[in-house]
């Protein structure tokens, strides 16, 4: 049995996230928005933090890419 | 929980938010069709045909736990007790999960059984497996429909969808993603989840000390200093001296109810039997273990701001309840009081995240009971692999049916309460369960016998002491406020099911040593014991026992620091 790469999915998502979350803390959170959460542009962070993490995933899945399927793996 | 959809939590959810959570749902999805791809037998089905990395079925560890009622529960604890709540990150899992990695993760992944009850079969024999298989999972189904009903209430509250309605869409998630991949898209779907359940608190967590003005702040504005230590938690007990609430936190939280919990509940040990070698299996609590020792930052810290910024949780904490809200509700009063829309979005899809994966969890360990050890061994044997994977797919939309039918019964019911008592209930099989397994794992004379009469007498001691201390039965004899009744229960349980379990190998006739080799400590081999330590294997930071010691080592450190 092989499964695809879950750190794909995983970079995938959160880069997704990210990218919008970022897009909409820079040019769409209203100042009232902001006062609500302590002053923090919070989209802006947040998206800039799950961006990382997507870049994290997609190194690792490029740096140890998953082992090619070695006659039927396991003994089972 | 009933009571959370008269105060008002509705959230001001816009469409980006509903896009971010499309998003999520689409990918949930994707993970199930693509997961189909790799199935091709029963194993596959069931068990990810044992192939799974352990990093993935860490994490799947901690997530398949980290449902509705761990995270409303754990934020509303913070919320009510303050810092003793980590008791029940620190002490009342991380040694459990090492002790199930190093200790006992050999024997079930050894052994190759393909399930908790598997092993009972073939320690013990069918009376105690028939027990053990049943109960377990009739208990899934009921837990599943709780964590059913807890999920549509809450997207009743946020979102106003009616309740029938939110039950049934979120059963169809659950269903379509777990009969399409099977185990593995339940698990791929966990670790998912784990991420997006730390992306919707840990923002929370951030914007909430901020506004109270750091950690600092946090301590000034916390108006009973007690509830800043975690130490003696006489509030969190019951018990009123100091001395005897730390020894009924050490040996009944800690040892009795977390070990019971961890090591024996089937829900959980079967993200570890799915990794791909003993490794990987011994190596999966205990990866889980680290981030189960830090996540109480982003749940109780939460917890404690919203009893001191959200003007109604202060009331409540003072004892004025006419705003209708409840502990239970600090998640969705900070989300609304703190979070904008977009990062909104994002908590709103972690909070959904983590009730389906409690969800997914149940029905996932639930079909595997169900066709291995229950229509395998005793309705209809010896048939080709294709057709038990046809019974696990079947199992698994049986149990997505029935969750429904006994989410309606909790809501009928009223919610809350049930939870209490579903608690109750895992803590009546839990205990003695874990005393079963531990005597018969190490002490090689325990007979067949001894093994259910042991379950029997340690659930009935568990009862009795639920009887005689719940307030609502009316026989009040045990006056134990809080957590304490079900850490003496447990207790007791535990020590029963030893005694009995040890008078009755003693006058009864044990199994003879060969059919107990890998099943017993001292008739197992030590090569069959160790795990390799070459290829994937390889490599310092791969070492289970160094990885167990780490994280006891990083719990210490934070009791000193936060106790």
């Amino acid at each position: 049995m092989r499964l695809f790469d879950l750190r794909i999915i995983i970079a995938f998502l959160f880069g997704l996230y990210g990218v919008i979350l970022v897009v909409t803390g820079l040019g769409f959170t209203s100042t009232e928005d902001i006062d609500k959460a302590a002053g923090v542009n919070i989209n802006v962070w947040a998206g800039a933090a799950m961006v990382a993490l997507s870049l994290a995933f997609t190194l690792w899945a490029w740096l140890r890419p998953l082992p090619l399927p070695t006659g039927e793996g396991k003994q089972d | 929980m009933s009571v959370l959809a008269q105060a008002d939590l509705r959230l001001d959810a816009g469409p980006l938010d509903y896009a971010l959570l499309v998003i999520y749902f689409a990918v949930v999805l994707g993970i199930g069709f693509m997961a189909r791809r790799s199935v091709s037998s029963s194993l596959d089905f069931l068990l990810s045909g044992r192939s799974l990395p352990a990093w993935v079925t860490g994490l799947a560890f901690i997530s398949a736990n980290l449902g509705a009622l761990e995270l409303m529960g754990m934020t509303a604890n913070g919320a009510q007790y303050g810092m003793a709540t980590v008791h029940y990150y620190w002490i009342g899992a991380i040694p459990a999960m090492v002790f199930l990695g190093l200790v006992m993760m050999p024997f079930y992944y050894g052994s190759k059984v393909r399930s908790v009850p598997e092993f009972m079969r073939r320690r013990f024999g069918n009376a105690a497996h028939l027990v053990n298989a049943i109960s377990f999972a009739v208990a899934q189904v009921l837990i599943a429909g709780i964590n059913l009903y807890a999920l549509a209430v809450i997207i009743n509250a946020l979102l106003g969808w009616p309740l029938p309605l939110s039950i049934v869409i979120a059963a169809l998630v659950v269903l379509a993603y777990t009969t399409l991949g099977g185990l593995s898209a339940a698990i791929y779907n966990e670790v998912l989840q784990f991420f997006v359940i730390v992306a919707a608190l840990a923002p929370l967590t951030i914007v909430g000390l901020i506004k109270v003005g750091g950690w600092q702040g946090l301590v000034d504005k916390v108006t009973n200093p007690e509830q800043l230590s975690s130490w003696p938690a006489t509030d969190l007990t019951g018990i009123s001296n100091p001395v005897w609430s730390v020894v009924g936190l050490v040996f009944g939280l800690g040892f009795v109810l977390s070990f019971g919990y961890w090591t024996t509940n089937f829900a959980e040990v079967q993200r570890a039997m799915s990794a791909k070698s003993m490794s990987a299996a011994r190596r999966t609590p205990i990866i889980g273990a680290y981030p189960k020792a830090l996540i109480p930052f982003v749940i109780i810290i939460p917890g404690i701001i919203a009893a001191v910024i959200i003007p109604e949780l202060s009331a409540l904490k003072a004892g004025d309840t006419s705003s209708g809200v409840r502990f239970n509700d600090v998640l969705p009063l900070l989300m609304r009081d703190l979070l904008p829309n977009g990062i909104l979005g994002i908590a709103i899809t972690g909070l959904l995240a983590s009730f389906m994966a409690g969800v997914a969890a149940n029905v996932s360990s639930f079909n595997t009971v169900f066709t291995y050890d229950l229509w395998q061994d005793y309705v209809k044997k010896d048939r080709p692999d294709e057709y038990y994977l046809r019974i696990g797919r079947l199992a698994t939309v049986g149990a997505c049916v029935l969750a429904i039918g006994t989410a309606f019964i909790a809501a009928a019911l009223g919610g809350s309460n049930i939870m209490d008592y579903i608690q109750a209930l895992f803590s009546f099989f839990n205990a003695p369960l874990f005393a079963t397994f531990i005597v018969g794992m190490f002490w090689k004379r325990m007979t067949p016998t001894a093994g259910w009469v042991g379950l029997l007498a340690g659930t009935f001691t568990a009862i009795t002491i639920y009887v005689l201390s719940e307030p609502t039965i009316g026989v009040r004899v045990i006056e134990l406020p809080g957590q304490g009744a079900s850490f003496l229960g447990a207790g007791l349980a535990f020590v029963v099911d030893v005694v009995v379990s040890v008078a009755v190998s003693l006058v009864t006739r044990p199994k003879p040593d060969s059919e107990l080799v890998g099943l017993v400590y001292s008739l197992t081999p030590k090569k069959d014991r160790t795990h390799s330590a070459t290829g994937e294997d390889a490599g310092w930071y791969r070492s289970p026992a160094l990885l167990g010691g780490g994280v006891l080592a990083l719990t210490t450190v934070l009791y000193i620091i936060f106790g």
